[in-house]
């Protein structure tokens, strides 16, 4: 290699080049991943202690260590919240697959014992930006704050409900009412038992 | 001097997206706010940057029937490690550009200059000219994103200057928005490079 001229490309010196990079690419990414493994993780579970805190009342248990699920509500993860052993609320992870985004939209709610919501969180969404993303916004998440889905009907008012949908994104405030009447109507099926 | 045109090519002379019309699946989709299209320009630069290093500095190991592997390979790990990071250190942003951050490997920009620039000159001038096209890009979508962002949701960088409830050109948001922003960006591009060639 002393001449400033290329590898040819033989047979030999492909394999051997192709080789080298993949490898000494598969060790860099092996490196990085050990090194964001535990950030990554711990995030997610930041995220959703967050929310357990905005959507809960007080509490000192650790709702996340306690948390389970049901079989009669497949994909919904329930955080029950204790304060000197009694049960003060429960935080529901919910989520609804007919939003506009491409992926889930991924909601935590809150309940008191008696059924009321709290308040609601967004853990996840895609939805559109500058439209359906305002669901994050106090303004539309406020209307859900300590009402009773027994009284208050968890639909957009164009489908005869009691929410008032985000302008042009109808369909967003419909999957958002959607996760939040899952996670009502299956905490409603656990204290019934 | 020369150098100095090799980094400003990038933004004027041969931008990527309102000159070369490279990268436009990425321009138009995450540009729907400013934080967005400024996020995804700069995570694309950060892999410009590397890859045309390191293909600078291997161009005489590379034998070139494979290179174009070879290339791939050196892309998709530069991407793979930007999108671990991000998923780390800024998990909110990786959230809202989702799968376009993975799918940086195939952006023709960085193959392009791979293949047309960093395998064929020297280590200083390919780091320049990925630090030059990948700000260049940063550039367009930011200002994609911000017309977009102040006409489609009344608001900049997230910061909204109009009062809650009023209305906006909504249509600027969705993605027929893009391609009407885009349009008229590249006509005032067109204008501007007119009147300064």
């Amino acid at each position: 290699m002393a001449e400033r001229k290329k590898l040819p490309s033989t047979f030999f010196n492909m394999v051997v080049v192709l080789t080298l990079v993949c490898v000494v690419s598969a060790l860099a990414l092996g490196f990085t991943y050990s090194r964001t493994k535990d950030a990554i993780a711990q995030g997610k579970i930041n995220k959703i202690l967050d929310a357990l805190k905005i959507v809960l009342p007080e509490f000192d248990n650790n709702p996340y260590q306690e948390k389970y699920t049901l079989e009669t509500a497949p994909g919904l993860i329930f955080y029950p919240a204790l304060r000197d052993g009694k049960r003060v609320g429960t935080a529901v992870q919910t989520f609804s697959s007919q939003g506009f985004g491409s992926e889930d939209i991924r909601l935590m709610v809150g309940f008191d014992v008696s059924g009321r919501i709290i308040s609601v969180s967004v853990l996840g969404q895609a939805e559109t930006p500058g439209l359906g993303t305002k669901m994050e916004e106090p303004s539309f998440r406020e209307q859900f704050r300590d009402k009773d889905p027994a009284s208050f009907k968890l639909s957009v008012k164009k489908d005869g409900g009691d929410v008032d949908a985000i302008t042009a994104a109808t369909i967003s405030s419909r999957a958002f009412c959607d996760g939040v009447d899952k996670a009502y109507t299956a905490l409603q099926q656990e204290t019934e038992r | 001097m020369k150098l100095w045109r090799e980094f400003s090519k990038g933004f004027f002379k041969e931008n990527a997206v309102f000159v070369l019309l490279l990268g436009m699946c990425p321009t138009l989709a995450v540009t729907g706010s400013a934080i967005n299209g400024l996020g995804m320009g700069l995570a694309t630069t950060a892999v410009l940057v590397g890859s045309n290093l390191v293909i600078s500095l291997l161009k005489r190991w590379i034998p070139d029937k494979v290179r174009i592997p070879v290339f791939i390979v050196v892309i998709a790990s530069f991407v793979t490690i930007i999108d671990l990071s991000m998923a780390a250190y800024l998990p909110d942003l990786h959230k809202a550009l989702g799968i376009f951050i993975p799918l940086i490997v195939v952006n023709c920009i960085i193959l392009g200059r791979a293949e047309a620039f960093a395998s064929k000159r020297g280590v200083v001038e390919s780091l320049i000219d990925g630090l030059g096209m990948g700000l260049g890009f940063a550039f367009a979508l930011t200002l994609l994103g911000s017309v977009r962002e102040i006409l489609g949701a009344g608001s900049i960088f997230g910061w909204s200057f109009l009062p809650e409830g009023s209305t906006t050109i909504l249509l600027f948001i969705l993605s027929p928005g893009a391609f009407i922003t885009l349009g008229f960006l590249i006509a005032l591009i067109n204008v501007m490079r007119r009147r300064f060639a």
